[in-house]
């Protein structure tokens, strides 16, 4: 709850309404606005709050960001500042999708591409992945039977397993793809298997109360209770995921945003490459809040 | 002839419980929770288990919700013996355990479609409605637990159990996370409940006031370590009772007294 002044005197009122004035009212978020009293008045201290409080911090921090980037460009002989990463950028996003051969394409198509591999890896890590840790959670043979593999395997670096699919897939984009499968597979076993052992035995003592068969434990109790851990193990594996595409592509070749930094900096484009810095960390981003509004949907209480 | 007198045993020994011992294994070693309990009730009758914290009153409920297995010892149900929890023998647990994702109705539900999985969806659904309506909230049969009160969700678990048309009802310090005024409703609905279902209940609770109102005999059980049963008491209140007209019946101070003396006096629990 916010903490409502009861007593403001008319003149602070009158300076808190100038000082709104001054800087163009951000909208109240509608939770904000109905927790409030609705006198007339003292909206306008809620509007300057939510102002201090939400939107000014983060606008400060961004805008340190570009002084620092603006301060070492000027010292840097190479680095472009905001400025011109801006130009550049308004130029590559004006056409995203063009094709100029197999080597040259629109920064969409880089995304996309880019994308397009994650989602398949992420794909087949979750198929493989969740129920694996579905079993391993439930049953304790399993559990102590995969524990030295997942320990031995999990904290080594999903580079390292790009030879392998090289090796096995002879071409450069499934082992990309096989990269992001085994780097994204970890964090979906393990979250899924704390969760199912993390189930209240409450819930394990009703459904033997009632006498509920496999089928009915694992539809109405487990999956339902396993949920939110499990999306956290999707997001944890699909932030991965976004992490190694890069990398992987760097090494790999081909249509996708890691390549395109690679090849950018082979033409020394360095305003590229921030930009495709920034893109990353943007769709990255929009991944995880769209996985975080997901879990806000399937948790209960 | 045989047959009248093996019925008559059956209805007086209904649940059974001889020489039960229970140990547990913990870290620091073995830990002797219950020892030697006999226990027998009879069909239809009310039954609480009273006793200071930690004397293993929840244990002896799980056993005989077949939730644990004695170390030694046989607990029989209708003259069966109890090996693994079922459906004859519902529980109402202390913290309601409702299912966060289910409506209240598709949590009773949950129970009535194993226990009567050969009748139609329509009949199911009218044990629901029914079982809902008995705990006064066929109001809230579309809401989760999460919108309702406290002392709702405990309803809906009653409801739940009683759906089931269990053989005996379980309940485990029912109203023990309840406000004062809310546990006086529900004991008096449950006191109404049990006269229109006239269903074997066995009750845990740390409450003396419930124990007396509700029961037809209360089991004393002493401190643990190695708790047994001290003393059983009858209750020999005549039914439906009152709260209002007990507070000034002696025999009802007379038997709130013997209580409170057998759990103060004789087996008070040191200060921890």
């Amino acid at each position: 709850m916010i903490m409502q002044k009861p007593e403001t005197s008319k003149v602070d009122m009158k300076a808190e309404k100038a000082a709104n004035d001054a800087i163009e009212q951000p909208p109240i978020p509608a939770a904000l606005s109905t927790g409030v009293v609705t006198k007339t008045p003292s909206q306008f201290s809620t509007t300057a709050r939510v102002f201090f409080q939400w939107l000014l911090p983060p606008a400060i921090g961004l805008l340190l960001l570009l002084a620092v980037w603006t301060l070492i460009s000027h010292q840097s002989q190479g680095l472009p500042g905001p400025l011109s990463t801006f130009k550049a950028a308004i130029v590559l996003f004006s056409d995203p999708f063009y094709v100029n051969g197999p080597n040259d394409q629109g920064i969409g198509w880089n995304i996309l591409n880019s994308l397009q591999r994650v989602g398949l890896g992420f794909s087949m890590a979750a198929l493989v992945g969740i129920p694996l840790g579905f079993m391993i959670g439930r049953f304790e043979f399993l559990s102590r039977m995969t524990a030295p593999v997942i320990s031995l395997l999990r904290p080594v670096s999903p580079l390292a397993w790009l030879p392998i699919g090289l090796l096995v897939f002879k071409a450069a984009n499934p082992a990309a793809i096989w990269v992001i499968f085994i780097s994204a597979i970890w964090p979906m076993i393990i979250n899924t298997a704390v969760g199912v052992s993390k189930v209240p035995q409450d819930y394990m003592n009703v459904a033997k109360v009632l006498n509920l068969g496999e089928w009915k434990i694992v539809t109405k109790i487990l999956f339902p209770s396993v949920l939110p851990y499990m999306l956290t193990g999707v997001r944890l594996s699909i932030g991965v995921a976004w992490l190694v595409i890069v990398a992987a592509e760097m090494l790999t070749g081909g249509v996708g945003i890691g390549f395109w930094v690679w090849d950018e900096w082979n033409n020394l484009v360095v305003e590229h490459i921030i930009i495709a810095i920034f893109v990353v960390g943007l769709v990255g981003l929009l991944l995880e809040q769209g996985l975080i509004l997901l879990a806000k949907r399937f948790t209960y209480e | 002839m045989e047959k009248h007198v093996q019925e008559r045993h059956m209805q007086e020994r209904y649940v059974q419980l001889e020489n039960v011992n229970m140990r547990f294994v913990t870290k620091k070693g073995v830990f002797e929770a219950l020892k030697n309990i006999n226990l027998n009730i009879n069909q239809g009758e009310f039954v609480s288990i009273i006793g200071h914290s930690g004397c293993g009153k929840s244990t002896v409920l799980n056993l005989i919700a077949g939730l644990l297995e004695p170390t030694s010892g046989h607990l029989f149900c209708a003259g069966r013996e109890i090996a693994k929890p079922g459906p004859d023998r519902a529980v109402v647990f202390q913290n309601h355990s409702l299912l966060p994702w289910l409506t209240c109705f598709e949590n009773v539900h949950l129970a009535v479609e194993r226990v009567f999985k050969h009748e139609t969806q329509v009949q199911q659904d009218l044990r629901v409605i029914d079982a809902l309506a008995l705990v006064g909230l066929s109001h809230a049969m579309d809401k989760r637990p999460h919108e309702i009160s406290g002392g709702m969700k405990q309803r809906v678990g009653i409801a739940r159990a009683l759906a089931m048309e269990p053989k005996v009802l379980l309940l485990d310090e029912p109203f023990g996370a309840l406000d004062a005024l809310t546990r006086a409703t529900l004991q008096d609905e449950l006191m109404k409940i049990m006269e229109k279902t006239h269903c074997t209940a066995v009750m845990v609770t740390h409450d003396v006031d419930e124990a007396v109102l509700l029961s037809d005999r209360i089991v004393m059980m002493t401190n643990g370590p190695s708790a047994g049963i001290g003393e059983i008491l009858d209750v020999n209140l005549p039914k439906p009772r009152n709260r209002l007209e007990l507070a000034e019946n002696p025999d009802y101070n007379h038997l709130r007294s013997e209580v409170l003396r057998f759990l103060y006096e004789r087996h008070a629990k040191k200060a921890a």
